[in-house]
């Protein structure tokens, strides 16, 4: 499985991994927002608010 | 884990084969479900980004080109120095109005600007109806990544600019991205439009609204709604999306130049709350 796997390869004490696996999700959703989104949002036409082709 | 019987059941392929297969069905089936988990994460997570973290970044960067035109009057100013609070002008403060001698009920004479590059913020609107303080600012393009999810209202390329006879087209997004006309469907024949450039305040009346096919192009030309007819009033459009949260059909509000007047001279009385 993915989780439990990243949660293996992750060095140090238990709080240590927390501390790097909250890491990780805060880049991952990070990135989705600063990226990810915006781009994925330009391609879907439900907020277009102009008049023409 | 492993069923006593399955060697019997599998006899010529050794004991480990039995006891893997299930594993790897396992596996898969559990890789398979952190998976489509993750994907109704990433989708909920696309809705909060939508629906309010566009707002957040779109706000900050409208804030931030409209502080960029350092000539854009805000009859809020006074009061936010002064106590912090957003209720208008501040109580005592006199904000000069122009005085009537100044305005030009006519298109005539008006300082029209040129059509600024892409994605240059040129003009500020300001709408009473939506509350005095509100002060938008104006950019030009509709492009939305570069323009309208970022900078808020954009100028349709190739329509008139401010005060000029022809049609100062605007659109703005009606939900998310800082919703610069969130409250379109508010406007109400006779409502003042006021847009600041550089040198003149431009103050229009709304005439009309409606509702179109996004393919409605006539709304944007120089007299609306009716195309390759020579313009002789300086008109406004402004386009949002309708319903809200829909790309189904357009609003479209239009208006037609009421009066100018230059810049320095005070505020339009439109837009100074009376008390």
């Amino acid at each position: 499985m993915i989780y439990p796997w990243i949660w293996r390869h992750l060095p140090g004490p238990r709080w240590a991994r927390a501390a790097a696996a909250a890491l990780l999700v805060t880049i991952v959703v990070l990135s989705l927002f600063e990226w990810v989104f915006p781009w994925v949002s330009a391609l879907l036409p439900y907020q277009d608010q102009t008049v023409g082709n | 884990m492993v069923v006593d019987s399955a060697p019997s059941l599998d006899a010529d392929s050794g004991p480990s084969t039995p006891r893997k297969s299930p594993r790897v069905l396992d596996t898969t089936l559990g890789v398979l479900g952190e998976v489509l988990i993750t994907a109704g994460l990433i989708l909920g997570l696309y809705v909060v980004w939508q629906l309010f973290y566009t707002d957040v970044l779109s706000g900050r960067s409208q804030d931030a080109a409209l502080d960029q035109l350092e000539w854009a009057e805000s009859v809020r100013v006074p009061a936010i120095s002064g106590d912090g609070t957003d209720s208008g002008a501040s109580p005592g403060v006199e904000v000069a109005v122009i005085p009537e001698d100044l305005k030009v009920y006519s298109p005539e004479g008006a300082p029209v600007m040129s059509e600024p590059s892409e994605a240059t913020t040129f003009a500020a609107l300001h709408v009473p109806r939506w509350g005095y303080d509100y002060v938008k600012p104006i950019s030009e393009g509709t492009d939305r990544a570069r323009v309208l999810d970022k900078l808020g209202i954009g100028h349709y390329s190739d329509t008139a600019m401010p005060g000029a006879v022809g049609n100062f087209a605007i659109a703005g997004h009606r939900t998310t991205y800082g919703k610069p006309f969130t409250d379109i469907q508010a406007l109400e024949v006779g409502d003042p439009l006021v847009v600041q450039t550089e040198d003149a305040w431009y103050v229009y009346t709304v005439t009309g609204t409606t509702i179109v096919l996004p393919t409605y192009i006539a709304a944007i030309s120089p007299v609306p709604g009716q195309p390759g007819v020579q313009p002789t009033a300086a008109s406004i459009t402004l386009t949002s999306c309708h319903p809200r949260f829909s790309a189904e059909k357009r609003y479209i509000v239009y208006g037609e130049l009421e009066y100018w007047a230059p810049t320095g001279h005070g505020f339009p009385s439109e837009i100074v709350e009376q008390k």
